[in-house]
């Protein structure tokens, strides 16, 4: 049984194209009986923005939180389908959720740095992950800071607490706390609905910039935004089950994001692209 | 340019007309007075509790302070050995019981209730049963304590001693200390344990690291407040078998051979003296006296928890 698993595993990984981060196939997600996402098949490529649009109770978020089994935490929630990870299966049962959540960093939709101080913050990760000797991780915490475009403004309080930080700041302070542990991918939850116009400009500036070492998958709201920073875009809806009545999100369309916001194939990802949808 | 003059006017006068109104918040006001009225109520009974027990106990707290700290249970009034050390020293260890049995496991099983348990119906099935624990009489935890630690548990406990009133008293307190421990950690807000588990902490560390400083101040209050109901309990001790009359001996305070020997503590010294204050008025003195003691010390173990709630409130 494992004999035949390995070796499916060992074709998998010889077609396996490098520079596919994710690979996704017919992914559907549940929480309990309900199957809340459906039809999901995407790839998302090393050094790439790979965005997800589409409307509230799409299941966007949902599929964001199976890159990093952060919907292990929800009781009840299980996906089907294959999710590989530089060709591991995600889902796997030898796969450890917490090595997981170490390679792909994720920032949240509202900015929830720990009420420790910006130091403490940003040393979280390694700290825990006790790969790193203690006289390193000032490096490592300016290191991070740097790459998230905060060292300048807190550079001479790093003993203070984080809470004091405002909103964009607080954000980006997430940003450096997810990548001191080098992850290989960071995911984003809506990382801008909570801020203010500035500060989201400060983040895509430094989505930007991140791209040269990250991959980066982002769940956004705001279109314009998916359309201005990212390479490739998925396209997601909610439909109604026509027999079981109860509303479950899709994966319409996914392109390079060029494709999408000028020439879609599908109808209803040009209605939304338009603004005509809802 | 004048008649636009006027028209301002008249929209000032109209904005004016309406906005300067004062609207009589006639059921707020009430609602405020009556607000007012209950905490004057409670702070006067409480104030006229505390002057009264005071005046009554004022010759003994003025005139023998220091030996009525001292002293023990007496048959007369009179007696100048009479005082409430060994319902302190009793209090006391009851207390270091409680600290010791039912802070760590109270805790731990809220951790484990709130953090490990599966939903499902057992696992209500024993929270609910958590909740009707904490509203049983404390005289059922005496009976409980009487026949498993003073009788079954004799080898151990040494029968009617402060080891089997101290165990009982954890017990009774137990299930208020995993309520208020729960409560405090199902307060930990979902955006902090998904920061630690997004930045790669197992469910041990995001525990430690994240969730027990967060919810600490809480769980410290409440356990606190927790201790001090099981220092003013009464009705259990006199079950597990708490000396009234005379007590003999003299272990000091820490002395740890006591634990299996008979004992009494602060409620059961005050009870006695208020029942024998017909016979000997002098006990009626000596009672006031020992409630003030009592509240002393209940006060310092609250102002212990507000400084330490404090303290790790402004860690976290």
């Amino acid at each position: 049984m494992t004999a035949v698993t390995d070796a499916t595993a060992a074709a998998e990984s010889e077609a396996f194209p490098p520079d596919v981060v994710f690979r996704v196939k017919d992914l559907d997600c549940y929480y309990g009986s309900h199957r809340a996402v459906r039809y999901v098949t995407m790839d998302v490529r090393e050094r790439e923005i790979t965005a997800m649009i589409g409307p509230s109770g799409c299941g966007k978020t949902t599929v964001l939180r199976c890159f990093n089994r952060m919907n292990d935490l929800i009781e009840g929630a299980r996906a089907t389908g294959t999710l590989l990870f530089r060709g591991v299966n995600l889902y796997d049962s030898r796969v450890d959720p917490v090595e997981v959540r170490r390679r792909v960093g994720m920032v949240f939709q509202k900015p929830n740095p720990f009420p420790k101080s910006i130091f403490d913050n940003v040393a979280y990760g390694p700290r825990i992950a006790g790969a790193v000797p203690k006289r390193e991780l000032p490096d490592i915490v300016e290191a991070s800071l740097r790459r998230a475009a905060l060292f300048d403004e807190v550079k001479d309080r790093l003993k203070d607490s984080a809470i004091g930080l405002s909103g964009g700041q607080q954000q980006r302070l997430c940003i450096a706390r997810a990548i001191a542990t080098s992850p290989d991918v960071l995911l984003m939850d809506e990382p801008c609905s909570a801020l203010d116009p500035i500060s989201t400009a400060h983040i895509e500036e430094l989505m930007h910039t991140l791209k040269e070492e990250y991959t980066i998958v982002i769940v956004t709201h705001n279109m314009q935004q998916a359309a201005r920073i990212s390479d490739r875009t998925a396209f997601y809806t909610a439909e109604v089950d026509s027999e079981t009545n109860v509303r479950y999100g899709l994966l319409v369309e996914f392109d390079t994001t060029e494709k999408i916001f000028s020439n879609p194939s599908d109808e209803r990802t040009e209605n939304y692209v338009t603004g005509r949808f809802g | 340019m004048r008649l636009g003059r006027v028209f301002d006017d008249r929209t000032r006068k109209a904005v004016t007309s309406t906005v300067y109104k004062r609207t009589r918040d006639v059921k707020g006001a009430i609602f405020r007075t009556l607000l007012q009225v209950a905490l004057l109520v409670a702070l006067l009974v409480l104030a006229v509790l505390l002057v009264d027990t005071v005046l009554d106990g004022w010759s003994v707290l003025d005139g023998r302070l220091g030996d009525f700290l001292a002293g023990g249970l007496r048959s007369q009034s009179g007696d100048p050995e009479l005082g409430v050390f060994q319902g302190i020293r009793g209090s006391l260890w009851i207390a270091v019981f409680v600290i010791v049995l039912a802070f760590p496991l109270g805790i731990g099983a809220a951790i484990y209730l709130e953090e490990y348990a599966p939903r499902s119906r057992l696992t209500s099935f024993i929270e609910l049963n958590i909740r009707n624990l904490a509203g049983v009489p404390s005289v059922v935890y005496g009976l409980l304590g009487l026949a498993i630690f003073v009788r079954g548990l004799e080898d151990i406990t040494g029968g009617k001693s402060v080891t089997a009133a101290g165990i009982t008293l954890a017990v009774l307190v137990l299930p208020i200390v995993i309520i208020t421990s729960s409560e405090a950690i199902r307060a930990v807000p979902g955006a902090l344990r998904e920061a630690g588990y997004g930045a790669g902490a197992t469910k041990w560390e995001v525990i430690r690291t994240q969730i027990l400083p967060y919810a600490a101040p809480g769980i410290l209050t409440g356990t606190l407040l927790s201790l001090s109901r099981a220092i003013g309990e009464a009705a259990p001790l006199i079950l597990v078998g708490a000396v009234t009359g005379f007590l003999g001996g003299q272990s000091g305070l820490l002395d740890v051979t006591q634990l299996q020997e008979r004992f009494t503590a602060m409620p059961i010294v005050i009870t006695r003296w208020v029942q024998q204050s017909g016979r000997d008025g002098g006990f009626a003195t000596a009672a006031a006296a020992a409630i003030v003691v009592m509240l002393v010390v209940v006060l310092l173990l609250n102002s212990a928890a507000i400084f330490l709630r404090n303290h790790f409130e402004k860690k976290r």
